[in-house]
């Protein structure tokens, strides 16, 4: 197979461009494969989403707007859509907030039983997320708490701060821990180099969490399933649509609108991240 | 050092790390206006000691004051000190301007004021029209000019250097040296600087306390440091040092007659107030450059030993030999400017020497 792919190139005569060639045949092939197996699924989204058919099968019969009509007519699916939005947004603030001072603690501070903490604030990580939503559930009753957008933010907090603090602490753990020092040696307190020195230089760790958090809380299912009231968050609102094969083509619809705005966030992250790193990693010289 | 007019005095002072004594029971002040070096090898304690001056670690016993003032409990940014860190620590999110200023952001200073503070601060080191640089367009010298310019515009009472050369290459550190020494005149602040290079300690400090395991070993000038060192390890710290395991033979007006074994009997005449006891146990110590090598038999009397010449390295201006004598493992080290060319003595594996030195280069240290 290999050697048929360098057939068709320009061949080079050299030895060990032929052996590279060889092995790079085989690893291509895998990349291949690997990356359609990850991007293809996804694909059928907006390939389907603009199918002038019902029903989500091939053959694609032909092109229409519609679906995207009907989603922009669907309430029930807009209101979901905001929930989620609203949701998403005071969780990405609030356990990046939380993130940022366990992180802070975890890196700058020495104190008795930072290990059994920070594996404590870990722990939402690895309980499963079906236990979690029930006990909850069931603390959620027993407070007398009504079930609400306001639940499901906070079991999303619950999840997301372990994620914000892991990538903050890399991000602390990345710059000199004297830049805080020469901060308070130039006689600027401790609150006001959190601000003026830590912040700056972990801007790109806390846009990066940020973003997470919200991807995270945005896509979340289990516990909202368990915790939610009347209003619905977008993933209930997708799932309890699937019953009715009429209204899945307006979900493929909206599903391709958010893995648009996905695909750019993450760019936008990922650049960022990118020039976070080039201005606060300093030249030798 | 006169200490009514001690800057910092440090009183019985100990900084423990669980079990570690990085500071272990350490006493001494530090005279206003004065170059003052904390010289040891890595590990030592000296960047605690810096620390502790600074505020970033608190002692588990003892006090320090600086300027009369105790400083228990008192934070970072209310001491009266500033610090040039070994990493420079320059903020890489500010450009120059803004670095240097930084420490002046909340002094209340106008626009006019703050520019004209920065602009005297670029000018003293030397970089002017750097202003709107960024950090990551800087050379490591410039950014050590930085760290300075940023912690000298607060006018501390006290500035602490912490290896401030160490990452430099060697030339541009030997100019610094020199431009750091005569800036610590021109400003006239008390400088208190942490290095682990005793040539860079002799060049620059007026004192330098050497310490090694928590502990002040001596504090003294570079030129009694090295002349009369209080203790074989402080000897040899500071450059090179020749040691002999002698006994005191017989102690006359302060000219003492040392049996060292292979070295015949040394005679001395010691400076130092404390004479040792005749029959005590010593340690005869002798620098190399202080010893002078001779191809035949010098007409002296004593102080001459014969040997042969094991090795020699060529370093340009002067060379370093190594002699063997009869009863003696390691070589003697031997020192000398090449005033004349030196090849006689470089070719000559095996050659005979005769080595000398005069009374009052040797120097007696207990065992």
């Amino acid at each position: 197979m290999s050697t048929r792919a360098d057939a068709g190139q320009p061949v080079e005569y050299s030895p060990s461009k032929v052996v590279e060639g060889n092995r790079y045949g085989w690893l291509f092939v895998y990349a291949v494969l690997y990356i359609a197996f990850l991007y293809v699924p996804p694909l059928f989204l907006p390939l389907f989403s603009f199918n002038d058919s019902i029903y989500v099968a091939f053959p694609i019969k032909g092109f229409t707007f519609e679906w995207y009509r009907q989603m922009a007519k669907s309430t029930g699916l807009l209101d979901a859509l905001y929930n989620s939005l609203k949701v998403g947004a005071v969780v990405c603030l609030a356990s990046t907030l939380f993130g940022m001072l366990a992180a802070k603690a975890m890196t700058r501070y020495t104190m008795p039983g930072k290990g059994p903490m920070a594996s404590f604030i870990m722990l939402p990580l690895v309980v499963p997320g079906i236990i979690l939503g029930i006990a909850l559930l069931v603390l959620t009753n027993q407070v007398g708490l009504e079930l609400s957008l306001f639940t499901i933010g906070v079991s999303h907090v619950l999840i997301c701060v372990p994620f914000g603090m892991l990538v903050l602490i890399s991000r602390l753990e990345g710059f000199d821990k004297s830049l805080e020092e020469a901060s308070l040696d130039l006689g600027v307190n401790a609150w006001k180099t959190f601000w003026r020195v830590t912040v700056p230089l972990a801007l790109p760790g806390i846009i990066a969490s940020i973003m997470l958090t919200f991807l995270i809380s945005f896509d979340e299912f289990i516990l909202a399933f368990f915790l939610a009231g009347n209003e619905v968050t977008l993933p209930i609102y997708i799932w309890s649509q699937l019953r009715f094969p009429a209204k899945l083509p307006s979900v493929l619809a909206l599903g391709t609108l958010i893995l648009t705005v996905t695909m750019v966030l993450v760019a936008v992250a990922e650049w960022i991240r990118r020039r976070g790193t080039a201005t606060t990693k300093p030249t030798a010289g | 050092m006169a200490t009514s007019d001690a800057i910092i005095k440090i009183t019985s002072c100990s900084k423990h790390f669980g079990p570690v004594r990085a500071i272990d029971d350490v006493s001494f002040d530090i005279a206003r206006g004065e170059f003052f070096s904390l010289l040891g090898a890595s590990g030592c304690g000296k960047t605690t000691l810096l620390r502790l001056l600074a505020g970033f670690e608190q002692p588990t016993k003892g006090n320090i004051f600086i300027d009369g003032q105790g400083m228990a409990g008192v934070a970072p940014n209310h001491r009266p000190t500033n610090m040039v860190f070994q990493s420079y620590a320059i903020f890489p999110h500010l450009d120059v301007r803004r670095n240097i200023g930084y420490g002046l952001r909340d002094a209340g200073l106008s626009k006019k004021e703050l520019d004209g503070k920065i602009d005297q601060m670029l000018e003293l080191i030397k970089l002017p029209g750097f202003g709107s640089r960024a950090a990551h367009q800087l050379s490591g010298g410039q950014r050590q000019r930085i760290a300075l310019a940023r912690a000298l515009i607060k006018r501390p009472k006290v500035l602490l250097l912490d290896e401030p050369l160490g990452a430099l290459d060697k030339k541009l550190r030997e100019e610094m040296q020199l431009e750091l020494r005569a800036l610590q005149r021109n400003v006239g602040i008390t400088f208190v600087f942490v290095t682990h290079d005793q040539e860079e300690a002799l060049t620059m400090s007026d004192r330098i306390a050497v310490i090694s395991q928590g502990k002040v070993l001596q504090i003294d000038t570079p030129t009694s440091l090295y002349e009369s060192p209080n203790c074989k390890e402080v000897a040899g710290f500071i450059g090179t040092m020749n040691f002999f395991d002698g006994t005191v033979k017989s102690m006359e007006e302060a000219n003492a007659v040392v049996d060292a074994g292979p070295l015949g009997d040394v005679r001395t005449r010691p400076f130092a107030a404390k004479l040792p006891a005749s029959g005590a146990s010593i340690t005869v110590a002798i620098r190399p450059e202080k010893i002078n090598l001779n191809p035949s038999r010098p007409s002296a009397s004593h102080n001459v030993i014969e040997g042969r010449m094991s090795a020699a390295a060529y370093l340009g201006d002067r060379s370093h030999y190594y002699v063997a004598v009869k009863g003696r493992n390691a070589p003697i080290a031997v020192a000398a400017q090449n005033v004349n060319a030196a090849r006689s003595w470089l070719g000559g594996q095996d050659q005979p020497v005769w080595l000398s030195w005069r009374e009052d280069s040797v120097i007696l240290l207990d065992r």
